[in-house]
């Protein structure tokens, strides 16, 4: 088990484990929408399968937000 | 150098009381132009904040009119509004409090084709839009022409806003791109507490005043979320990305794009 950090909040996790695994564990709604940093570094989505999480990585989801006006 | 009247003085004394804003900080505040695009849930207490504040120039762009279901969050519309441009109404709203603020109405979408002539005319911009669209046309006419701006979003109970400066991280840093059309619900489609647009306008209010007065650090290189569910605040880094297709070290944007919008936001 290794400990991450996830939009903050620790999340014991079993390595190894990609970023993709990671959102599926989540259920992450529409994970095509979400932007990913990991250790404040964006993460494309393309390399999500290739990106492997270490003991204390901080990862975090971004949603999009668009209200305001209407 | 300003010279303050007596009711000035007595107007922003408790701008001027603050070590950090003094007079110097409200003579600034005095000359400054901001642009809000959207006299919306996020342009309503902006403007009125900074109306408040002694803001010299608002402008104010908005194509639509007040509707009866803009109140329950757009306090800058009252009811005898409705049927009226949003512009007109809140400039009424912002010369009533504050008559030295001169403001400029735009009854127009901005689009492609005005959005790099009217920002030119502003220090500062203030996204108060309600879709993905204008979002990133804002994002990429004020990078291109070098305009800090204040980008805001909310959704049911939860709002985002960051601050972008020249050089900073900004929002297709964050998102490449807008979301297809209908992908993501707005406001219209899925609701929102109509204090949460307070809540986000007034920091995007507190940001631009601190902008131009000098004071503290902006929301730069980092996104502020907040949910108000669990009056959750919480503010992560962000860094620019070099591969940012705008702003990164070899941008393929060099244009404004008028994406589709959902047709349900067409409406209204």
């Amino acid at each position: 088990m290794a400990k991450i950090f996830v939009n903050g909040d620790a999340q014991e996790v079993v390595l190894p484990l990609n970023v993709s695994q990671l959102i599926a564990q989540n259920d992450v709604a529409q994970p095509e929408m979400v932007a990913v940093q990991v250790n404040e570094q964006f993460a494309d989505h393309d390399e999500w399968d290739n990106i492997f999480l270490n003991e204390g990585d901080k990862v975090d989801f971004l949603y999009f937000m668009g209200g305001g006006a209407a | 150098m300003i010279d303050f009247s007596e009711e000035q003085i007595k107007r922003y004394s408790r701008h001027i009381l603050l070590k950090d804003v003094g007079v110097e900080g409200q003579e600034k505040i005095m000359g400054a132009k901001v642009l809000v695009v959207g006299a919306g849930g996020l342009g309503a207490p902006v403007s009125l904040y900074l109306a408040a504040a002694g803001v010299g120039t608002i402008g104010v762009v908005d194509a639509d009119v007040v509707d009866l279901s803009n109140l329950q969050r757009q306090v800058i519309h009252f009811t005898k509004d409705v049927g009226v441009r949003k512009v007109e109404s809140a400039k009424e709203k912002i010369i009533a409090i504050n008559p030295e603020v001169k403001v400029n109405t735009y009854y127009e979408f901005l689009d492609s084709s005005n959005a790099l002539d009217i920002i030119k005319e502003y220090d500062f911009v203030i996204d108060g839009t309600d879709n993905f669209p204008v979002k990133f046309l804002i994002n990429d006419a004020c990078v291109m022409a070098g305009k800090p701006f204040s980008h805001g979003g909310i959704l049911r109970f939860t709002g985002q806003t960051f601050t972008h400066l020249p050089g900073t991280a900004c929002y297709r840093c964050m998102f490449k791109e807008p979301p297809p059309p209908g992908a993501v619900p707005t406001c219209s489609q899925a609701g929102v507490l109509g204090a949460i647009a307070g809540m986000l306008g007034t920091i995007q209010a507190a940001e631009t005043l601190k902008y131009f007065t000098g004071v503290g650090e902006l929301l730069t290189n980092s996104l502020l979320m907040f949910d108000a569910k669990t009056m959750d605040f919480r503010k992560i880094k962000v860094q620019p990305r070099k591969n940012c297709e705008l702003c990164g070290e070899h941008p393929t944007i060099d244009h404004l794009i008028d994406y589709e919008q959902a047709a349900c936001d067409l409406k209204k």
